[in-house]
């Protein structure tokens, strides 16, 4: 320390900076962010309209129609429930998948580090790429699998093309990409667990399918909703693998949210509806993800022993 | 774990097989696909047995495809180039703009941090094609549509919280007694986050260098295409 008066000037612009600075800090990123805010509000405002790209000229505020139309339209009601259905078989199965594959590689063991870092292959690939990848496997004439389902008895069967089968074979492909993800984050979960309480039971003779459900599901619950929520948040907005596959179709079979929204936009150029559409799965992805954080949040300060 | 059972033995064995298979069926798959010519993938039934073939990856990076209708121009590299561009920048402008920002957050709770980080997460999860679609028409009206300005702007959204979200968490779990230490010793506000924060954090850096810059590369970046599928320049 050089001298008092320059100990008394640090300290002073230590107390100055101390108030401006996270705001001069976070200005730019924020500035940066700030832009998407004008595009977000356009949208809302578009829900609020009639707007045709076909019939500029009958553009005007109809206030809530679109949203009240939505009430007695089947598409809507078939978007929804589509969506949800989507999102709640991938997010169901994906997380029993992850918990099993996690638990099978659960002991460090080089063949088991192998293996985890290789199922993380289908995560790197970009999912439209996927669903390309299992569009070339399940075409009906060259395809692998459609010549594996041959085999097994299923002749003829027609994958992402046939009504019936198309939902399974998105979800297919939505598991072959994400389940990695969620086995990753129980796998480093499962491997921080305190091994105490293990020993304890083990040494109690207490059977294992009571240590699972009584000790290891318990203490693995924060990891679990962290997956679930990160995956229903993505799920519910799923575009890429479905629109890749299948477009939406067959008819309206997969229109789920996003892939509504944009056909909307580009085939039937009706912008008021799209927007409407949109700013309602909005509303359900911001209280996702409010849940999502506020969750987050007071695990990271129970990690920090803050509360 | 300790009494395993030649019967559990097998079980695991087998279903960690099949767990394998499944996943990494579909890229062995592929792999020998780009391998092939035409003729042979479109076999039925489909087979193994075939010669191998370079032509495919030649075609990529000669950006000729010669086939028996013609030849056929593609312009791999020079998208290959524009992803690598577009990562490579957009993670490096979101770091630029990020790590000060996450510092701000982790070191101070000022009015509204709280609200200003979760508003800046909460881009992350909004559906993309609500802000995307009036971005277009604007980007159009403004000359940024089909520009890596307005590109890696774009991405921002997607990379400034991630890396914000993590960058801070990092920070948080340092003391900042080191810090105060630091400052208390005469130094100024920058040289204690450049020589004592920056290199604290810096062990957790390759997490929220890589996975921004895969994001761009998979996620909106697909999504950005099929909106614009003459994005090249």
């Amino acid at each position: 320390m050089a001298s008092t008066a320059n100990q008394r000037k640090a300290a002073s612009g230590f107390r100055i900076s101390r108030k401006a600075l996270p705001y001069v800090l976070s200005l730019p990123a924020l500035l940066v962010c700030i832009g998407i805010l004008v595009p977000f509000l356009t949208a809302v405002v578009y829900s609020f309209q009639r707007y045709r790209l076909s019939q500029p000229w009958a553009r005007q505020f109809n206030w809530g129609d679109n949203y009240i139309n939505f009430m007695s339209d089947p598409g809507f009601w078939n978007t929804l429930k589509i969506s949800l259905i989507y999102a709640g078989t991938t997010v169901t199965l994906e997380l029993l998948l992850g918990l099993g594959i996690a638990l099978l590689l659960q002991r460090r063991s080089t063949l088991n580090n192998f293996v985890s870092i290789m199922l993380l292959m289908p995560l790197m690939t970009a999912p439209a790429l996927a669903a390309l990848m299992w569009k070339l496997m399940t075409n009906p004439g060259f395809g692998i699998l459609s010549y594996f389902a041959g085999l097994i008895g299923l002749q003829d069967f027609r994958w992402a093309s046939s009504p019936d089968t198309a939902l399974l074979t998105v979800v297919l492909v939505d598991i072959w990409v994400y389940t990695p993800f969620i086995m990753i984050l129980l796998l480093a979960g499962l491997r921080s667990l305190p091994t105490q309480p293990f020993e304890a039971a083990a040494l109690d003779g207490v059977p294992r399918t009571f240590v699972f459900f009584r000790i290891t599901l318990p203490m693995l619950t924060p990891y679990i909703l962290t997956a679930t929520l990160f995956r229903l948040l993505d799920s519910i907005q799923q575009f890429d693998i479905i629109y890749a596959m299948t477009q939406g179709g067959p008819g309206d079979t997969l229109t789920v949210f996003q892939v509504e929204a944009y056909l909307n936009f580009f085939q039937s150029t009706n912008v008021g509806r799209s927007a409407a559409l949109m700013v309602i799965l909005w509303a359900i992805t911001y209280f996702l993800s409010n849940v999502f954080i506020k969750h987050w949040l007071r695990l990271r300060e129970r990690a920090r022993g803050e509360s | 774990m300790e009494t395993t059972s030649t019967f559990e033995k097998i079980f695991r064995g087998t279903a960690l097989t099949l767990v394998v298979l499944f996943f990494m069926f579909p890229i062995f798959w592929i792999f020998l696909m780009s391998f092939q010519t035409n003729e042979t993938i479109l076999r039925i039934p489909p087979s193994v047995v075939f010669t191998p073939t370079f032509e495919n990856y030649q075609a990529l990076i000669t950006g000729k495809l010669t086939s028996a209708a013609g030849t056929l121009d593609i312009a791999f590299m020079r998208n290959l180039g524009n992803s690598v561009f577009l990562s490579v920048a957009s993670v490096a402008v979101a770091l630029v703009l990020g790590v000060p920002a996450a510092y701000a957050f982790a070191r101070h709770k000022f009015r509204g941090s709280e609200d200003i980080a979760f508003t800046l997460l909460s881009f992350r999860f909004a559906p993309p094609l609500l802000v995307l679609l009036p971005l277009t028409q604007y980007f159009q009206w403004l000359g940024l549509s089909d520009t890596y300005f307005g590109l890696i702007w774009v991405y921002q959204l997607i990379c400034l919280p991630l890396i914000l979200w993590i960058v801070r968490g990092y920070f948080e779990d340092i003391s900042a007694d080191v810090e105060y230490a630091y400052r208390i010793a005469g130094h100024s506000w920058f040289a204690t986050f450049r020589k004592i924060a920056l290199p604290l954090a810096g062990p957790g850096s390759p997490l929220p260098v890589c996975l921004p810059s895969s994001l761009p590369g998979t996620t909106l970046s697909s999504r950005w295409c099929l909106h614009r599928p003459t994005s090249s320049r």
